[in-house]
C-alpha cells in the first residue's frame, strides 16, 4: 500500500510540475548590428552566413533582431527584421525561412551610409533585448568599430547593459590601422572598456569559421 | 642575546654545554621515569580498550545485521517457495480438472466397452450343433431287424440317405456358426485397442501426477528447510539472490536503454504540443512531459503485471477480488494501448519535424534540397518502435521486482562485510596502539640508558651487601616494573 501511494505521489508531483512551469526565462535574445557605412558595405555578404548560422542555432522561444548601423542608429526604423520564434518547432521553422528571405533582400539592396553611429545601435539593441525578456542577451556587432558621428549627434552616453554579452564580429583593419596597429588595438580597448563599464561582457571574433563560439555560454 | 647563547652555560666550546644539557635532561627523564611509563601505559591501554570496544560493537552490529539479513532472506525465500508450491498445486489442479474431471464419462465409456466385449464374447461362445430330434427315432428304426426284407432294406437305405443329407446340412450350419463367431471375435479387436488406449491415457495422467507430486515433495522439503531457518537454505538463497541481483540489474540496464530511445523518440514532437521555449527548473517542459509519459507507461506496466499476478510489488492489488482485478487489467491495458498509439503518432510527427528542420538547414546554407531514398522506412520504423516500446517497458516490472528483492539481500551482505572489515581494522589498530605503547616505553628507557645503568650498578651492590649480612632481609628488591604492557586480551 505504501509503495502504491509512493508511486502515485511521484506521478502526481510530476504532473503538477508539468502544469506549473518555471517563470525564469531561459530564452535567448540575439540582436545583430550590421555596419552599412561606405567602407564596410562590401563585407555584408559575410554577414549572411552568420545570420544563417544563427537561424539554425536559435531554438523555438528565442528572439532575434537585425538592425543596420547608419548615420543615426538609435531608431526603430533601422531594425531590418525582428522576430520572437514560436514555441512550436514547425512554426518556428517557417518563421526562420521568412526571416532569411527578408535579410537576403536587405543585403542585396543595402546602400552605404555616410556616417557610422555604433553607439546608437548598441543603445537600441539593449532596449530591444530588455523588452524581449530574454534570459540570455547577446549583441553582435558586425562592424570595423570605427565610429563616425554626424555633427550634432550626442553619443557620449554610458551604457547600462548588465548581463549582456557583446561580440564584435569581423572587425576589419582600416588602412590607418595597418600603418599604426596601435590605433586598431586602441579602438578595441575603448569599446571593451565602454561595454564592461556598462556591466556587459566583451569578446571579439574575427575568424568566421568559428561561428559556434558566437552565442556559446 | 641570541636564543642559542642562553643555553651556553659553560664558557668555551659549545659541546660542553650540550653535554651538560643532555645529562640534565637524562636525569630529569630518569626521575620522571615511573610517571612517564604509567602515562604511556595508561594512554595505550585506553587507546587499545576503546578501539577493542568499538570493534566489538561493530561485530555485534554485524551479527545483528546478519541475523536480520537471514530473516529477510528466508522470509523472501519462503514467500517465493510458497509461490512455487502454489503454482505446482495449480498445475496438479489443472491436470486433475482436465483429465480426471472426465473420469465418470471415462468410466462409462470403459463400462460400455466392457459390456460390448462381454456381449460379443457371449455371442462368440461355441455352441454344440443341435442334435436332430428324430435321431432317436432313426436309431429305433435302425434297430429293427431287416431279415432280408427288401422293404426294410429300402427303408433303411432311405434313412441312410436322409441321415447323410442331414449331416451335411448340420455341418454347413456348424461352419456358418463358426464363421459368425470368428466375425464377432474380429469385431472385438478395435474395442480392445480402444480400451487399451483409454487405459494408457489414464496411466499417463497418473504418471504426470506422480511426477508433479515428486516435484512438490522436493519443494516441500526445501520449504521445510526454510521454515527451520537452516544455514544451508540461507547459503543457497543468498547465492541465488546475488545471481538475481546481477541478472535483474543487467535487464534493467537494457530497459533503461529502451526508455532512453523512447524518450528521444517523443521529446522533440512533445515540444510541438507543450512548446519548445518553456522550462521546468533546469529542464525543458517538453523533455519533462516526455519523461512523465514514459514513467506513466512504466507505472501502468507495473499495475498490469500486478493485476496479472506476475509480480507482487503491491499486495493491495494482489489481494483484490478477481472481478476488480480483471477490471484493472483491462483499464491498465487500455491506458497502455492509448499511450502506445500516442507515441506512435508522436514518432510520426518527429519524423516530419526532423525532415522540415533538415530542409530548413539545407535552405540556410543554400544547398539544393535532396529527397531521401525510401523515406517511409524510417518513418514506419519509428512508428513501430513508438508503439512497441511502451509494451516492452511493461515487462520492466519483472526484473524490477527481482532487483528490489535481491538488492535488499545484497546490500545487507555488503553492509555486513563493511562492518566486519571495520571491526577487523579497529582490532588491528588497537593491537598497533598497544605495541606502540610498549615501543614508547622501551624507547624512553633507551634515552636514559646511562642513569639506568648506574642505578642498576648501585642496586646490584646493595643487594650483594644484603646477601652477605645475615640480618639482611632476603626478600627481593622489587624490580622496576618492566616495560611490558600487560594487555588484557579480550575474547574476539
Amino acid at each position: 500500500m505504501k509503495q502504491l501511494a509512493w508511486v502515485t505521489t511521484l506521478i502526481a508531483v510530476a504532473a503538477c510540475l508539468m502544469g506549473c512551469a518555471d517563470t525564469t526565462s531561459r530564452a535567448r535574445g540575439v540582436y545583430m548590428l550590421l555596419d552599412t557605412s561606405g567602407t564596410y558595405r562590401t563585407e555584408l555578404n559575410k554577414a549572411q552566413s552568420i545570420v544563417s548560422y544563427l537561424l539554425g542555432t536559435l531554438q523555438p522561444g528565442d528572439s532575434f533582431g537585425i538592425a543596420r548601423i547608419d548615420t543615426g542608429s538609435f531608431s526603430e526604423k533601422d531594425i531590418i527584421a525582428k522576430i520572437n520564434f514560436d514555441g512550436r518547432p514547425s512554426v518556428a521553422n517557417n518563421q526562420k525561412r521568412l526571416f532569411k528571405e527578408k535579410i537576403d533582400r536587405f543585403i542585396d539592396s543595402a546602400k552605404g551610409s555616410p556616417y557610422t553611429d555604433i553607439t546608437g545601435g548598441v543603445l537600441q539593441a539593449v532596449e530591444y533585448l530588455n523588452e524581449s525578456g530574454a534570459g540570455q542577451k547577446h549583441i553582435l556587432i558586425f562592424s570595423d568599430l570605427e565610429e563616425d558621428l554626424e555633427k550634432g549627434y550626442v553619443r557620449d552616453i554610458p551604457f547600462r547593459m548588465e548581463g549582456v554579452q557583446v561580440v564584435a564580429l569581423n572587425v576589419t583593419k582600416l588602412r590607418s590601422d595597418n600603418i599604426d596597429p596601435r590605433e586598431y588595438l586602441k579602438r578595441l580597448e575603448q569599446w571593451r572598456q565602454r561595454i564592461e563599464d556598462g556591466g556587459g561582457s566583451w569578446r571579439v571574433i574575427n575568424d568566421l569559421e568559428r561561428l559556434d563560439k558566437i552565442i556559446a555560454g | 642575546m641570541a636564543f642559542p647563547e642562553l643555553f651556553m652555560v659553560i664558557p668555551g666550546p659549545p659541546m660542553l654545554s650540550i653535554l651538560l644539557w643532555i645529562g640534565l635532561l637524562m636525569l630529569l627523564l630518569y626521575f620522571a621515569r615511573e610517571p612517564a611509563h604509567q602515562a604511556i601505559r595508561s594512554l595505550s591501554r585506553t587507546f587499545h580498550a576503546s578501539l577493542r570496544l568499538a570493534s566489538r560493537s561493530l561485530l555485534l552490529a554485524e551479527r545483528r545485521l546478519a541475523g536480520r539479513n537471514k530473516d529477510v532472506l528466508l522470509a523472501s525465500s519462503r514467500e517465493s517457495m510458497e509461490r512455487v508450491i502454489e503454482r505446482e498445486f495449480h498445475r496438479v489442479d489443472a491436470v486433475v480438472k482436465r483429465d480426471l474431471a472426465g473420469y465418470p464419462s471415462l468410466q462409462r465409456a470403459l463400462a460400455d466397452q466392457i459390456a460390448r466385449l462381454e456381449e460379443d464374447y457371449r455371442q462368440s461362445s461355441e455352441l454344440s450343433p443341435p442334435t436332430p430330434t428324430w435321431v432317436e427315432a432313426v436309431e429305433a428304426v435302425a434297430k429293427i431287424p431287416s431279415n432280408g426284407d427288401p422293404t426294410v432294406s429300402k427303408v433303411l437305405e432311405k434313412i441312410q440317405v436322409i441321415v447323410q443329407n442331414q449331416q451335411k446340412a448340420v455341418m454347413a450350419e456348424y461352419r456358418k456358426n463358426i464363421s459368425h463367431r470368428h466375425g464377432l471375435l474380429k469385431r472385438m479387436i478395435p474395442y480392445w485397442r480402444r480400451m487399451t488406449d483409454t487405459l494408457e491415457d489414464v496411466g499417463k495422467t497418473i504418471t504426470g501426477l506422480q511426477e508433479r507430486s515428486a516435484v512438490i515433495d522436493r519443494r516441500m522439503a526445501e520449504y521445510e528447510e526454510i521454515i527451520a531457518n537452516s544455514d544451508r537454505a540461507e547459503q543457497m538463497y543468498a547465492s541465488s539472490a546475488m545471481t538475481q541481483f546481477f541478472i535483474a540489474g543487467f535487464v534493467l540496464l537494457i530497459a533503461f536503454g529502451g526508455a532512453v530511445i523512447n524518450f528521444n523518440l517523443i521529446a522533440l514532437p512533445m515540444s510541438e504540443m507543450v512548446g519548445g521555449g518553456s522550462y521546468i527548473g533546469q529542464f525543458k517542459t517538453a523533455d519533462v512531459a516526455a519523461l512523465v509519459i514514459i514513467l506513466v507507461e512504466v507505472a501502468m506496466g507495473l499495475y498490469l503485471m500486478e493485476s496479472l499476478r506476475i509480480t507482487r510489488l503491491f499486495p493491495v492489488i494482489g489481494s483484490m477480488d478477481d472481478r476488480m482485478r480483471v477490471r484493472m487489467i483491462w483499464i491498465t491495458f487500455g491506458i497502455l494501448l492509448i499511450l502506445a498509439s500516442v507515441e506512435s503518432a508522436l514518432a510520426f510527427m518527429r519524423d516530419t519535424i526532423a525532415a522540415d528542420l533538415h530542409a530548413l538547414r539545407q535552405s540556410l546554407v543554400d544547398a539544393p534540397a535532396t529527397e531521401p531514398v525510401n523515406s517511409w522506412i524510417p518513418t514506419v520504423g519509428q512508428m513501430a518502435l513508438g508503439f512497441i516500446l511502451p509494451f516492452a517497458l511493461t515487462f520492466v516490472a519483472i526484473p524490477l521486482e527481482s532487483f528490489v528483492q535481491s538488492s535488499r539481500v545484497v546490500m545487507g551482505r555488503a553492509a555486513t562485510g563493511a562492518l566486519r572489515t571495520g571491526a577487523f581494522f579497529l582490532r588491528l589498530l588497537a593491537t598497533f596502539g598497544s605495541y606502540t605503547g610498549t615501543f614508547l616505553i622501551h624507547f624512553y628507557d633507551l634515552l636514559i640508558v646511562p642513569p639506568l645503568w648506574i642505578a642498576g650498578l648501585i642496586q646490584g651492590r646493595q643487594r650483594d651487601g644484603q646477601i652477605l649480612s645475615p640480618e639482611a632481609d632476603h626478600s627481593p628488591e622489587p624490580d622496576h616494573p618492566g616495560p611490558e604492557i600487560k594487555v588484557q586480551e579480550e575474547s574476539a
